[in-house]
């Protein structure tokens, strides 16, 4: 085993922690509470695992948690603010992009990533870069017509 | 169910003179680690274990890309993503940007590297096709100084490399096709990872290829499997005999076997498929 010093920022807060090398991110999230990413296939295929590393997708069932070191990383829990959902979370429910649920929080997180890259996404750009994040109930459709109508609101400053 | 990470020792060397030294002393209990997109999921299914992981990622240098002397030089820690949005790889090699920008998924894509991806010798992989069809190089770094080896050369076996117990993979080289030349990559996918992708570089000028065209088979065979095309060399793109011959040398250039993503038999099918559309993509065609 072997241990180290690591800060870094979840979900807006600054920390400090102590880790062992081997312990992968979501293992360290979920132990802290941080449920929302879920373990699923375990290998990078699912997309149930999704947390924000400086903004850009990662399957934390592969990531080791020292990875996060002096990085920001953003799960589900923190994409809302002051109780407020994201316009992003309020497309979905108003689109009713989901079905069990179990896949939301990565679909969110994913379409964040790519709306902060790239604010007005075609069709196919957004299948293209959700194609990673597996629905089992299928809910597809509604949510890529929820990333589009967030896109939307977006551009159009009523977001 | 994958298992927690047997315990290792993660080391991070600031220069690759560092990471030598690191791999002459620990050998086989330690394994290069950059991404991780495949070692820490081989490592999760308990399909391999090491003592000590050396992380390459802190090397200076290590992630540039740049275009100097006809070539693309891509640093070994450069990810998918970086790759596939980067303008002198968008520019130079549209190609490449093309078939990293379809590679696995985004997430993927933004933590795996090139080097790994070549490094790791899965089989069923996109890049080395392509790179083996551009006459791509992969420069390593040894106690004994830099060494470059072609795809062949470093496309040992499945998961088996050319990369000696001491060295890392600094960069990828890939010459800039010349003023004329098109290259493409088409493939064929069911599962998380192609189950045939081939790669083409080459030139057609009024309707005839004024040489040879680079056709190679990747993702289905061992390693990437380049083509006998002399058939076609200076022959009419409509030549469909010349271009049957040379198809059906590709279907006959593997050796593939059945698993989920295909029976031997389709793979040779779809072999000769993508063969044929890519060779057609030389001039233009859909």
């Amino acid at each position: 085993m072997s241990a180290r010093k690591i800060s870094f920022v979840l979900n807006r807060r600054p920390q400090e922690t102590e880790i062992d090398d081997s312990v992968l991110l979501l293992d360290f999230l979920r132990d802290r509470g941080l449920t929302g990413a879920k373990p699923s296939c375990e290998m990078e295929v699912c997309g149930s695992c999704t947390i924000l590393i400086d903004g850009l997708p990662f399957s934390a069932c592969t990531t080791l948690a020292v990875e996060v070191e002096g990085r920001t990383v953003e799960t589900i829990e923190g994409v809302a603010r002051n109780g407020e959902l994201h316009p992003i979370q309020e497309a979905f429910v108003e689109r009713f992009a989901m079905q069990c649920g179990f896949c939301t929080p990565g679909m969110v997180l994913t379409a964040k990533a790519l709306l902060e890259s790239n604010p007005d996404p075609s069709r196919d750009d957004i299948l293209h870069w959700m194609e990673g994040n597996i629905c089992r109930c299928t809910g597809y459709e509604s949510i890529v017509e929820a990333i589009l109508s967030a896109a939307a609101k977006a551009g159009t400053g009523d977001g | 169910m994958p298992m927690p990470l047997h315990p290792f020792v993660l080391h991070r060397p600031d220069s690759a003179e560092e990471v030598i030294e690191l791999r002459s002393a620990l050998g086989e209990d330690a394994a290069l680690y950059a991404g991780g997109t495949e070692l820490l999921s081989a490592m999760k299914m308990g399909a391999i274990s090491y003592e000590h992981l050396i992380d390459v990622k802190r090397v200076p240098g290590l992630r540039e890309i740049f275009d100097q002397d006809g070539s693309v030089h891509i640093g070994a820690t450069a990810t998918h993503h970086e790759i596939e949005n980067h303008p002198v790889v968008v520019d130079r090699l549209p190609s490449l940007a093309k078939l990293t920008h379809s590679v696995a998924n985004v997430r993927v894509r933004v933590a795996g590297t090139i080097a790994g991806n070549l490094a790791f010798g899965e089989p069923h992989a996109d890049p080395p096709a392509l790179l083996m069809a551009l006459g791509g190089t992969v420069v390593v770094q040894g106690a004994k100084g830099r060494r470059s080896m072609d795809i062949a050369e470093f496309c040992v076996g499945a998961y088996e490399t050319g990369l000696r117990e001491d060295e890392l993979i600094v960069e990828v080289d890939v010459p800039i096709p010349p003023p004329g030349s098109v290259a493409t990559y088409m493939k064929f996918q069911v599962l998380e990872r192609p189950s045939v992708g081939v790669a083409c570089l080459g030139e057609i000028h009024d309707g005839r290829f004024t040489s040879p065209p680079r056709l190679v088979i990747g993702a289905v065979d061992e390693v990437p499997r380049l083509v006998d095309a002399a058939a076609i060399d200076g022959a009419d793109i409509q030549d469909e005999a010349g271009m049957g011959a040379v198809c059906d040398a590709a279907s006959r250039a593997v050796d593939p076997t059945d698993d989920l993503s295909g029976s031997a038999d389709y793979k040779r099918h779809l072999v000769g498929v993508l063969a044929r559309r890519v060779l057609r993509k030389l001039a233009g065609e859909p």
